[in-house]
């Protein structure tokens, strides 16, 4: 194994490795500040930050030989005998240099920027610059400029580190963004005409991104600007619901009001990007529109109206309900987690073992969208299809699609339990009329639909920001997470009510329902050693049932 | 070893002549005679090898020995290797390839067709600046004129070597000089210098083994298989003894003569002429019967010589003994007794904050900073404390080694810290003169309206 010497510790890397000075130092412990590097960007080495020290080990002697000029550590592979030293007073005065060069142009009006608290330049002024402005001269125009219809450029407070530029060029392959003019006077800009109107605007399904890449305040993110202070926000990770890539992404909310998402790194999934989708798809969360009274249809009024249900009621009155129903159905969201659909068929079963399972509509939208770097929008826009899947499969062989059960079955069920969770009207009269034999319909969902309002039973339930559990992705991948915000007052979210009609005390626990789901049902089965923030990959389990020779790292 | 007195110049020999740009001019003196004598006729790697042991090295600033890097293209290289010509002359100051490239365009040519030879290369780029468009009317009839005769695409001088040369104009940015700055450009991107390595010798144009050379080193090829490397070597001076990195500075050389002398030109001298000799042999003295005050022994980014240090030799090794970078182009501007030396720094630092390629931060703000400074100091605003700021400027952008990815950084921070050195009683001097009132202030000085750098 090569052995690389940082700030004197010695760091054993892998042999396989390909690491840079930066990568290396963060191994042992040392932080070395850096612009225009980003993991996921070629390197051009161009914002000086990372200036390091470099030597090598002869391993003979043990002699170190340093080199005389200092050398960007982004762009210095770390090898068997690499020396860094990123503490000495050259390296000190390097980066001071560079903070001070970068802050002549760059107004310090952190208190007005919507980076403020999560900006590097700001950090690193701190921590590595001088205490004092020496440049008094000019200190800055500010100027602000559209570059598409989600991101604006604060062109002072860009320091050229062109991560962005990199990214239109490289990962979503679209090349909007580009660099005008020449030194000090060198700009991001996209292409306009003559009459400085956007010609070629920043509009790709990924251009959010460029704004999480930006390591200042010069990239802004319309949707969020001015809306809170970075440091009021909660950061709660989660795994995005808008199509079955399943992007790790942190949900960023303050006071149970979600301001942003932003993605999560996971090299196997999403690595550092999401698409701008899955970023701005949580408006419904908060839309006005939802459903938040439990309420069930009233029994003597003849203009079936409704009446106000408690939740504490809910278990036993529904129990009672679908056992007189007769034959019962369930139909399956694709927006629920694995956990809860186990769960919520566990519970039909219960009532009734020979319960017709079905699968909700599968939303699909379009064709499968591919950038450059092999990020995928899919065109399946549910998050949990394949985990929901395995769960029907388990408790009833065949998995009954929507069109089948309401053509085929739909009309012999007493008791039908449908979940929904899609952000918009998925289901139509055809669906009602088709359903209308029905004694006890429950419908659970976040919004009104023709099927929520022939209900017997309105149940509000809850959106993938509140919801607790896993899902799995187009690909296999089994991710868990936490809920990140409350849900309204009046909603009890799927996974705490199904616990609850399964008769278990307290509360909701997914981890110990996944425990059980991996227990009964082989495709979860890797899911028992625990799922790691990255998530666990089900096809492992799946090529061993099947004899495969297994892949050494599991990947996308 | 040749002196002054009896130097004969070979490369501007043919110029003067009738009809010194065309083929049948230039044959009519000798022309490709040199090239018959090496196609086909050696080895590609004994001409490297000759080419190394003459001692040439590179005309275009960096004095790098020509057969050295030669030998850095990986061998048995499948190809293709390119070989691209550098004729982005773009210094101040300097304009000894446009005398080749007007004048004597077929001895460039003849050189680069001899280089491409040795280092196996079948496609030439011949990086030209847009800003001499004599220069690219006569090169690329030049060009013509050598396929019409068979000097150049398949199996030139009826042997089995084919070369290409493609004329390629830039449009005008003096980082285009650089060499991965103009391999940038030439394959339609932005003229950002790369990052180092790969050198282009390994990773050059394309993704290809590229070796790029000078106009000058190009004609200097040529008269080496003209007359020989003995020749060659006893022109120039040797390397010093007390220098074991000096590889000596061998052959003619081409000195741009320029400022306040009485006949600015260029001129062909032998490497390690003096300053004075070459002011007072070929440029006729100081004009209007003044002193000397100064002179740039090579191009604005090598820094400034005092009238007391002319007798600093002109070779590679010479003006780093007077604080210089180096002899660079060896464009040699002279400046008398009543230039100011605030104009002369004011001068440089905008030219390199306009030419900046902004890539690195240090360059990109510090040229920009030193240019406000300067430009605030020249409007009568200046503190003696911003001369200490401006040597501190000079330190960080170039000379704190590694701080940025070419070469420009290093010859902007150059006249900042050489001339401070050297001048800097006449700048306090200044400052105190034009600013009588807040010479020694310390508190921030407003905001110039008038400091927008272009």
């Amino acid at each position: 194994m090569p052995v690389v010497i940082v700030d004197g510790k010695e760091i054993e890397i892998g042999a396989q490795e390909r690491l840079n000075g930066i990568q290396v130092a963060q191994r042992a412990g040392a932080e070395v500040p850096h612009y225009c590097w980003h993991p996921g960007l070629s390197v051009v080495a161009s914002c000086r930050m990372c200036l390091v020290e470099c030597g090598q080990k002869d391993a003979a002697t043990g002699k170190i030989a340093m080199q005389p000029r200092l050398v960007p550590a982004c762009q210095t592979p770390a090898k068997e005998g690499t020396v860094f030293v990123t503490n000495s007073q050259k390296v000190i005065d390097a980066r001071a240099m560079v903070e001070e060069d970068l802050l002549l142009r760059h107004p310090v009006d952190c208190p007005i920027c919507d980076k403020a608290g999560e900006c590097s330049l700001q950090d690193y002024h701190f921590e590595y610059g001088r205490d004092q402005r020496r440049a008094d001269i000019q200190p800055f125009s500010s100027r602000r400029r559209e570059l598409g219809d989600t991101v604006t450029l604060f062109v002072d407070r860009c320091v050229m580190c062109t991560r962005c530029v990199r990214f239109t060029r490289e990962i979503s392959g679209t090349n909007e963004l580009m660099v005008i003019n020449r030194g000090a006077h060198e700009e991001i800009d996209v292409f306009r005409n003559d009459a400085g109107e956007l010609q070629f605007p920043l509009d790709n399904k990924m251009s959010g991104n460029v704004c999480d890449l930006c390591p200042v305040g010069a990239l802004g993110d319309k949707d969020f600007l001015y809306k809170q202070r970075v440091w009021f926000m909660k950061s709660h990770d989660n795994v995005c619901a808008g199509c079955s890539t399943g992007c790790s992404i942190k949900v960023e909310e303050n006071q149970d009001h979600i301001y942003r998402l932003k993605p999560r790194e996971n090299p196997h999934v999403n690595q550092w990007w999401m698409c701008d989708d899955g970023r701005y798809g949580w408006k419904h969360v908060h839309d006005e529109g939802r459903q938040i009274d439990l309420r069930r249809k009233s029994t003597t009024a003849s203009n079936g109206s409704y009446t106000n249900l408690d939740w504490h009621a809910l278990p036993a009155e529904l129990e009672k309900s679908l056992t007189a129903a007769g034959k019962l159905g369930v139909v399956l969201s694709p927006h629920l987690t694995v956990e809860e659909a186990f769960l919520l068929v566990s519970y039909i079963r219960r009532l009734d073992p020979q319960a017709i399972v079905a699968m909700g509509p599968i939303p699909v939208e379009g064709t499968d969208e591919k950038f450059k770097n092999g990020f995928t929008i899919h065109a399946e826009k549910c998050p949990n299809r394949r985990g929901v899947d395995a769960v029907a499969a388990n408790f009833a062989g065949k998995v009954i699609d929507w069109n089948e059960f309401l053509t085929e079955h739909a009309s012999s069920l007493g008791g039908v339990w449908i979940s929904g969770g899609y952000k918009t009207n998925w289901n139509d009269a055809a669906a009602v009329e088709k359903l209308s034999g029905v004694k006890t319909l429950i419908v659970q969902d976040c919004f009104a639909s023709p099927l929520w309002d022939a209900a017997t039973y309105q149940v509000p339930g809850g959106t993938f920001a509140e919801r607790e559990g896993s899902y799995v992705n187009f690909n296999d991948r089994l991710q868990s997470f936490r809920w990140a915000i409350r849900a309204p007052a009046g909603v009890l979210v799927e996974g705490q009510l199904f616990w609850q009609l399964a008769g278990r005390s307290g509360l909701y626990q997914a981890k110990q329902v996944l425990a059980e789901a991996a227990r009964e049902i082989p495709f979860f089965a890797p899911a028992l050693s625990g799922v790691h923030e990255l998530g666990v990959d089900l096809k492992v389990n799946q090529l061993a049932a099947a004899g495969a020779p297994q892949p050494a790292v599991a990947t996308t | 070893m040749k002196t002054v007195a009896d130097f004969e110049p070979v490369l501007l020999a043919n110029i003067g002549k009738p009809d010194s740009w065309t083929r049948r001019g230039y044959e009519a003196y000798g022309g490709y005679e040199a090239v018959r004598k090496v196609i086909g006729k050696l080895a590609p790697k004994d001409v490297a090898e000759t080419v190394k042991s003459s001692g040439l090295r590179g005309r275009g600033g960096a004095g790098f020995p020509t057969g050295l890097k030669w030998t850095f293209l990986p061998p048995n290289h499948p190809g293709p290797i390119y070989f691209c010509l550098n004729a982005d002359e773009s210094e101040p100051g300097t304009f000894n390839n446009r005398v080749l490239m007007e004048l004597d365009p077929h001895q460039v040519l003849e050189g680069m067709m001899i280089s491409c030879y040795a280092t196996n290369c079948k496609t030439a780029y011949y990086y030209m600046r847009c800003e001499y468009p004599l220069a690219y009317k006569r090169t690329l009839a030049a060009i013509q004129e050598c396929y019409d005769a068979g000097y150049l695409g398949k199996n030139i001088f009826g042997t089995d070597y084919s070369l290409d040369i493609h004329l390629h104009r830039g449009a005008g940015a003096y980082i285009c000089g650089e060499e991965t700055g103009l391999i940038e450009s030439l394959e339609g991107k932005r003229a950002w210098p790369r990052i180092k390595p790969p050198f282009p010798a390994v990773e050059g144009a394309f993704r290809k083994p590229t070796v790029v050379n000078n106009v000058e080193t190009a004609a200097c090829v040529k008269q080496i298989f003209d007359r020989g490397v003995e020749w060659f070597k006893s022109i120039g001076v040797p390397p010093d003894p007390n220098n074991p990195r000096d590889a000596g500075s061998y052959g003619p050389k081409l000195y741009c003569l320029s400022g306040h002398i009485n006949k600015p030109g260029c001129y062909e001298a032998p490497l390690g002429i003096t300053v004075t000799e070459l002011i007072d042999r070929y440029g006729g003295g100081i004009w209007k019967g003044r002193k000397a005050k100064a002179c740039i022994p090579g191009g604005i980014s090598m820094g400034i010589l005092k009238a007391d240090e002319f007798h600093c030799p002109l070779d590679f090794n010479g003006p780093g003994k007077f604080g210089c970078l180096g002899l660079g182009t060896a464009a040699v501007v002279v400046m008398d007794e009543t230039v100011q030396m605030v104009d002369y720094l004011m001068n440089s630092a905008r030219f390199f904050s306009h030419e900046s390629c902004g890539q690195c931060t240090p360059c990109r703000e510090g040229t920009s900073w030193a240019t406000r400074l300067l430009t605030r100091i020249k409007a009568g605003k200046g503190r003696l404390k911003d001369l200490d700021l401006l040597a501190e400027i000079g330190d960080t952008i170039g000379i704190m080694p590694g701080t940025t990815i070419c070469g420009l950084a290093d010859g902007a921070a150059w006249p900042l810290k050489n001339t401070l050195k050297k001048y800097r009683g006449e700048l306090e001097e200044y400052i105190k003169k034009t600013n009588p009132d807040g010479w020694a202030e310390t508190k921030p000085v407003p905001a110039l309206k008038l400091l927008s750098i272009h």
